[in-house]
């Protein structure tokens, strides 16, 4: 366990600064196309093998944690989509569900299937920039303009029902922002007929190429103690040939009642983070087609909560209810207060562990909020997955664990 | 496995290390001294039934006007019994020392680094605290409730003096 050091940027520059190695250092980043977003590595160099590399992080830290302590707990909630700018329904998610449970409050099922539906639009929208990014970075340029064709149709269903395509802040502390558009149910029936063999399509573009296999098999290896121990998780952590998805160890939103597999791997690869993240999106395009038929069961109902001191009233009630005016005006003035205490809640983004620590002390704004980013701790193995092997490897490395900067910095 | 088996095998093992459990919301949250903490961590990770693995989160929190001031969490979760556990411990402000757990969990590294750097939170034993998101030259820790939300203030030549020194960094 303790050979499983993480070098920070100092403990490589300064040897080097002293004279004291005969390798090259490298600075790669903060503004390097293939660290996707301002990620600055320094990496000392044999020749071309990556003897060490340091992470240096922090770029893009603009104090969302500090910001939310000073905002209502509706309000803050738009802060969390621009963490993981690529999957802000999860962080929305990640972040209601904490609030949920520090206030007590019951959400309709309808409102959950389409959280759940929404969430698994989020995870097939970000694996598919993660999968044209990654071709992007080992040279395969066709797949990244087919992977953003179909984003490009979650984006809009996105923006049929929040009015953005990417800064959404959908789901509100005790439901939805607004109730499912009429629209929304048969946009989602024209993504859900094309995009399994949309999937196939990318599978015969890379899987079995043979550059493909050649950059990505055997590259990266870490094993399932490893992982764990580093705190990688998601399908990073799944390729290592191990089931672990909160969604079906510690289920939220529902997850219980759908039918899905966990895809894993085997050896812990690239190749096998590729696989597994294929397989999850034809797994969460099930889990859409479930919730999809529910909605349509369940037709038209509640979107938000009954609880009035959580979710405003519905207008036709303001005009002749002085309650629901009253409530009506204490929720936007004002806000809802959530009792004293902590809570934390772990859902399963399309990168990993998303947690939420939400600390209130009684009163209308949160006292504190924390957030457990996957792409944040992903990082750290990136070190000890990269020695010892080629410079290029690092690229497609950092390909591989799918890091979000905004996430990362916060 | 339960809350409650889990706070018995605690209880039997570490007796009043180990103090006010919580288990509003369905989790279960103990107190835990600060000095003992890295054994009782590894013991967590390491007992054959329980086998918390993963160091899921760690964060501080800032209790300005409570005593101890501060409170670092850690969130540890097994993924044999799929059960999570939060540990508290608290951090007087005179001495803001708690031990390094990332000879427990290597991941803590970055956790500590960042809690380090938003409540100066001194985490002993670890390999290199330094900051990680905020510039080094910056002075304070942001996170602490007597840190105002601020502003840059714009440097011209009649107030350059005054914010160059607070901020030796910007002239470059």
């Amino acid at each position: 366990m303790t050979t499983l050091s993480i070098p920070s940027p100092r403990d490589i520059i300064g040897p080097a600064e002293r004279g004291e190695t005969e390798n090259m250092v490298l600075n790669m980043g903060p503004h390097h196309p293939s660290t996707h977003g301002v990620l600055r590595l320094v990496v000392e160099l044999d020749g071309e093998t990556v003897v060490d590399v340091a992470p240096d992080i922090g770029f893009l830290h603009t104090g969302i944690e500090k910001t939310m302590e000073s905002k209502t707990y509706q309000k803050a909630l738009v802060m969390t989509d621009r963490m993981d700018y690529l999957a802000p329904l999860s962080n929305n998610l990640s972040y209601v569900l904490a609030v949920e449970k520090l206030l007590e409050c019951e959400i309709p099922v309808r409102a959950q299937t389409a959280r759940v539906l929404l969430t698994e639009l989020t995870r097939i929208g970000s694996h598919l920039v993660w999968l044209g990014t990654h071709a992007l970075d080992l040279a395969a340029m066709s797949v990244f303009l087919y992977a953003f064709r179909e984003r490009e149709q979650i984006l809009d269903i996105f923006e049929l029902v929040s009015g953005a395509r990417m800064m959404t802040s959908y789901f509100r502390v005790g439901g939805l922002a607004y109730d499912l558009p009429a629209d929304f149910i048969p946009t989602v029936k024209q993504f859900i007929d094309t995009f399994e063999p949309r999937v196939d399509e990318y599978e015969d573009l890379l899987t079995n190429n043979p550059l493909w296999l050649e950059r990505t098999v055997d590259v990266g290896k870490i094993s399932t103690a490893d992982a764990i121990a580093f705190g990688l998780t998601g399908p990073a952590l799944r390729a290592t040939g191990i089931a672990y998805d909160l969604r079906k160890m510690t289920p939220y939103t529902g997850y219980e009642t759908y039918d899905f597999d966990v895809p894993i791997g085997q050896n812990g690869d690239i190749y096998d983070r590729y696989l597994v993240r294929i397989a999850e999106m034809r797994q969460s395009l099930g889990i859409v087609r479930q919730a999809y038929d529910r909605l349509i069961e369940m037709g038209p109902g509640p979107y938000q909560t009954a609880d009035r001191k959580v979710a405003p009233p519905p207008k036709s009630e303001i005009t002749h209810s002085m309650e629901s005016l009253i409530h009506h005006f204490k929720l936007w003035t004002e806000g809802f207060k959530p009792p004293r205490g902590d809570a934390y809640i772990c859902i399963e983004s399309p990168r990993g562990m998303m947690g939420t620590y939400v600390v209130s002390d009684g009163g209308p704004r949160p006292y504190r909020v924390h957030f457990r980013a996957p792409s944040f701790v992903n990082l750290q193995a990136l070190p000890h997955m990269a020695r010892g092997r080629f410079m290029a490897d690092l690229v497609a490395l950092i390909a591989s664990l799918d890091p979000v900067l905004g996430e990362v910095d916060r | 496995m339960d809350n409650a088996t889990v706070l018995n095998r605690l209880r039997d093992t570490f007796g009043a290390v180990v103090s006010a459990p919580d288990e509003r919301h369905g989790d279960l949250k103990v107190c835990i001294e600060a000095s003992r903490l890295p054994e009782v961590g590894r013991w967590l990770r390491d007992e054959a039934d329980l086998q918390y693995t993963l160091l899921e989160n760690l964060c501080g929190v800032d209790y300005l006007g409570r005593l101890p001031r501060f409170e670092v969490v850690y969130h540890l979760f097994s993924f044999q019994n799929a059960h999570r556990l939060c540990l508290k411990v608290g951090v007087p402000e005179e001495h803001p020392v708690v031990p390094s757990v990332t000879s427990v969990w290597p991941t803590a590294n970055w956790h500590e680094r960042e809690t380090y750097d938003m409540f100066g939170i001194v985490f002993e034993g670890h390999p290199s605290l330094e900051r990680i998101l905020m510039p080094e030259e910056w002075a304070g820790h942001p996170l602490r409730k007597d840190v105002p939300l601020g502003y840059e203030e714009v440097a011209f030549t009649f107030n350059e003096d005054r914010i160059y020194a607070h901020k030796p960094f910007a002239k470059e």
